[in-house]
């Protein structure tokens, strides 16, 4: 193992939970992952933003739950019996509950195996983006979700 | 041992005391002769210092001796109280305040020496003409008279079968700490013996017992103890417990003193005592030597102490009084005082959270006993009857957290009195309901906002002397504070007899600041611009001053008041005072609620809030400035379509009847329509968490017995 690295530094490994949304898959650090759910009945809360579909019950704990497409500017989500719910752990010990189209498998990738991107327009002006960067394994290409920009847009949208 | 421990003891009674010296100097200050409020000072400041240096807070310990010092002149009649006296004395408790906030804080007392108050406490008892000493000898006097007493009591030799831990002549010293004994003695130190009896009341013996090895290991050693410090440490006593200490110190008095000083200490007996007659462990044991039933027996020795002490108990003894036959008459055993115990608010939440579970759970099983059907009598009584424990646990645990109101306004006498200085007016404050209970973390949070209408009360209410005069009024303003329970809530009215809100002012200014526009104003009631009060960023105060008007302030009140789910409205009349309105709820965690469904979505309304409940024929809808009202037997009631207000669509077809829910809001009334009724529930209120937060007529979440989530309706918001 150890002349493995010094031939092959990779950086730092990190597990990722691969799901995917449409045709493209995300990555999401296991780190951040509490728990990974089968879709149920989601409670509607009224005059909440758009993504925002309702609150469930985690073990006792309400927890909201947001639809990633629409968070995504993406089609509404068609709920099929891979859909799952996957719960984050946010900042502060709060959860939040995140619906993606299915789960496929864990991938370890070395830190140094992702290549960093930011979008910008066509002005070069950086643009919002929920992407950190862009992984590559065996399989291809899995983009990799930036959760602090999925939470901190909440707050804009909570303000 | 580490003193750390004993920290929270400390700052509890610290507080007390200061509450205490706080009531009892603002008494003094209306009645300067009387000579128990007096004492009562002065055991406070006397209990404070002796806490305040056995901590090792040093700055506390100097200023509450000096402040002693001018208590006791007081009391000798050598000092009289003046109003510049009184005014020192709150200035020292301010500081004495700020010393217990930053142990509170930090552990430590900060480094402030305030010489300048302990100079101004100098000059008063310097001023009362008392030569500085007289406190001090006024102090030793009766401390030394009852020295040679004390030493003349012991008799020739404790009872045979005394119990150890109420006479250190019983104590049994193992032979290698015999001679260590001669030795100190054959070294000119002094070898004396202690007995010290805790008040039957006191709830942590160790702390106090731990406090009085201290003091002594600050003078000398603690040679033996019975019982051992071990099971001192570990509570292992009944009330008392006795030492042979050796010292350098030849004063009996000031022993005594140093044990004194530890509060809750009932009685302490100090003697010298020859080393070469202890007893040892190789002496022949005694028949039931340290057994409880000796108790009786062991009374002639420990009854004595009391006999011989009186002379020094008025000097130190707080609360000592009621106890004074306690010496040893009576059978050691249970005491007859109420048993309590402080216990962490936090290990209170974890058991509250505990009965919220546990009701949940209750109610899945009564809706899983449904859904499978069982109709069998016996199961349906299990679960009559585990809701009934349920429920009366539920009660029960609420009235743990419950605490009297009181803690929070006995501040306030105190701020009024300095208000009356600051300010230049007269104004009394009358209050009552002190024991009315809420929950702890209510009382907690509800300080500051009656803090700031008594202040808004003395500032704008109260008019000026000349202008009471003028209107007739008696020079003195009343403000006044009453609390009480109403059903299900605690209501708490603060108001005052002065000025009232003048509508007028307030809605120009709200035009001025462009929260209305003219045209809007024009169609406003009077209340309605009184509630413009409550707006954020308004004040009215002409001047900005100390004491209130800084801009924030009764939208602070209001937010403060509806997080803790209650709501605040004001009464006033022009020229003859307001009347604010706080009310609470009286629980916050569990609630009754009525389910309701709406647009096919389960919701709880708070049983409480509700007044009753309607059937109305859709004929019956009046339409009034394009409000849908109905006639509620004579009175004119606006009806809210919840479905519309939840952006939803309701499953009952228009021709049916309507299902209205009447609800109170403050003095009005509103129906809610919505389509079904569920039933009532007991619900246990859980937050949306902050991403769900936006949505305020919604005040939270209750999860049902299938695991179902139903959100709560806040009725307050829907209008």
């Amino acid at each position: 193992m150890d002349e493995l690295r010094d031939t092959q530094d990779v950086g730092e490994l990190i597990q990722y939970i691969v799901i995917k949304l449409g045709d493209e898959q995300y990555g999401i650090d296991i780190k951040y992952i509490d728990n990974i759910v089968r879709m149920q009945q989601i409670t509607r809360v009224p005059q909440v933003a758009h993504y925002l579909k309702g609150v469930i019950n985690i073990r006792g704990v309400i927890v909201p739950v947001m639809s990633l497409r629409l968070k995504m500017e993406m089609d509404p989500d068609e709920i099929t019996d891979k859909s799952r719910i996957i719960i984050l752990k946010a900042e502060e010990d709060t959860l939040i509950g995140i619906i993606v189209d299915q789960v496929n498998q864990v991938l370890t990738l070395g830190s140094k195996s992702i290549e960093k991107v930011t979008y910008s327009n066509d002005k070069g002006k950086k643009i919002n983006s929920f992407i950190s960067g862009v992984g590559k394994y065996e399989g291809g290409l899995v983009s990799i979700l930036d959760l602090n920009m999925v939470e901190m847009e909440e707050d804009k949208a909570n303000k | 041992m580490d003193v750390s421990q004993y920290l929270g003891v400390f700052l509890d009674e610290s507080k007390e005391h200061l509450q205490t010296l706080n009531d009892s100097i603002m008494q003094l200050e209306q009645d300067p002769e009387n000579e128990d409020v007096i004492n009562d000072i002065f055991r406070a400041a006397h209990s404070m210092k002796g806490m305040a240096g056995t901590m090792g807070y040093t700055n506390m310990q100097n200023l509450t001796h000096d402040m002693e010092d001018v208590f006791s002149d007081v009391r000798n009649g050598t000092l009289k109280i003046d109003s510049s006296m009184i005014d020192t004395l709150f200035q020292c408790l301010d500081a004495i305040q700020a010393y217990v906030d930053n142990i509170t804080e930090s552990q430590d007392e900060g480094t402030e020496t305030n010489s300048n108050l302990i100079k101004a406490l100098a000059d008063i008892r310097a001023g009362g003409g008392a030569a500085p000493a007289a406190a001090p000898a006024a102090e030793a006097a009766p401390a030394a008279e009852a020295a040679p007493a004390a030493e003349a009591a012991p008799a020739d030799g404790p009872a045979p079968d005394a119990d150890a831990t109420k006479d250190y002549r019983a104590i049994k010293l193992d032979p290698e700490a015999k001679s260590n004994l001669e030795d100190a003695k054959a070294s000119g130190k002094k070898i004396f013996g202690i007995n010290v009896k805790i008040q039957e009341s006191c709830i942590l013996k160790a702390a106090r017992a731990f406090l009085v090895f201290k003091g002594i290991e600050e003078i000398g050693e603690i040679a033996a103890s019975e019982p051992s410090t071990q099971d001192i440490e570990d509570e292992k006593f009944e009330f008392n417990f006795s030492l042979i200490i050796t010292t350098d110190e030849d004063d009996v008095g000031k022993i005594r003193d140093i044990v004194k000083n530890v509060s809750e200490i009932e009685d302490c007996f100090i003697a010298e005592m020859d080393p070469s007659k202890a007893r040892t462990t190789e002496d022949a044991e005694p028949a039931p030597a340290a057994a409880p039933a000796a108790a009786p027996a062991a009374a002639a020795p420990a009854a004595a102490a009391p006999a011989a002490a009186p002379a020094a108990k008025p000097a130190a003894k707080p609360a000592a009084a009621p106890a004074k036959d306690g010496g040893g008459k009576k059978p050691v055993g249970k005491p007859v005082v109420n048993r309590t115990v402080r216990v962490d608010i936090d290990k209170l939440d974890v058991l509250m959270n505990l009965v919220s579970e546990l009701i949940i759970a209750k109610n899945s099983l009564i809706s899983a006993a449904n859904s499978a059907g069982i109709v069998s009598g016996s199961v349906n009584e299990q679960i009559e009857y585990l809701e009934s424990v349920t429920t009366n646990l539920h009660e029960s645990v609420m009235k743990v957290r419950m605490v009297p109101i009181e803690s929070v306004l006995q501040k306030f006498p105190r701020m009024i009195r300095d208000l009356n200085k600051s300010l230049g007016k007269k104004m009394e404050l009358t209050m009552t309901g002190e024991d009315t209970e809420m929950d702890r973390t209510v009382v907690d949070e509800i300080g500051d906002p009656l803090m700031h209408l008594l202040r808004n009360s003395a500032d704008h209410g109260i008019e000026s002397k000349e202008l009471r005069a003028e209107r007739g009024k008696p020079e003195e303003g009343q403000i006044f504070l009453h609390a009480f329970q109403d059903g299900n809530s605690v209501v708490i009215e603060v108001g005052d007899d002065g000025n009232g809100i003048d509508a007028e002012i307030v809605k120009n200014k709200a035009i001025e600041k462009g929260i209305v526009t003219p045209d809007e104003a024009a169609a406003l009631t009077e209340q309605q611009c009184v509630e413009f009060l409550f707006h954020p960023g308004f004040s009215t105060a002409k001047q900005v001053t100390e004491v209130s008007g800084r801009g924030v302030g009764l939208d602070v009140v209001k937010s403060k008041i509806e997080s803790l789910s209650g709501e605040v409205s004001v009464k006033t009349k022009l020229g003859e005072g307001s009347t604010w309105q706080i009310r609470l709820p009286l629980t916050l965690a569990i609630i009754q609620a009525l389910m309701v469904v709406v647009g096919g979505e389960k919701y709880a309304i708070p049983l409480d809030s509700i007044q009753s409940i309607e059937d109305v024929a859709p004929a019956d809808i009046k339409t009034v400035e394009n409000k849908e009202v109905i006639n509620l037997r004579g009175s004119v009631t606006p009806i809210i379509r919840v479905s519309k207000a939840l952006d939803t669509v309701s499953t009952k077809s228009e021709d049916e009847d309507l299902v209205v829910v009447i609800t109170r809001k403050g003095d009005q009334q509103i129906g809610l329509v919505i389509d079904e009724l569920m039933g009532q529930q007991e619900i246990v209120i859980k937050p949306l968490g902050r991403y769900m937060s936006k949505c305020r007529m919604i005040s939270g979440a209750t999860i049902l017995g299938d695991g179902e989530i139903a959100l709560i309706l806040d009725t307050n918001q829907l209008a």
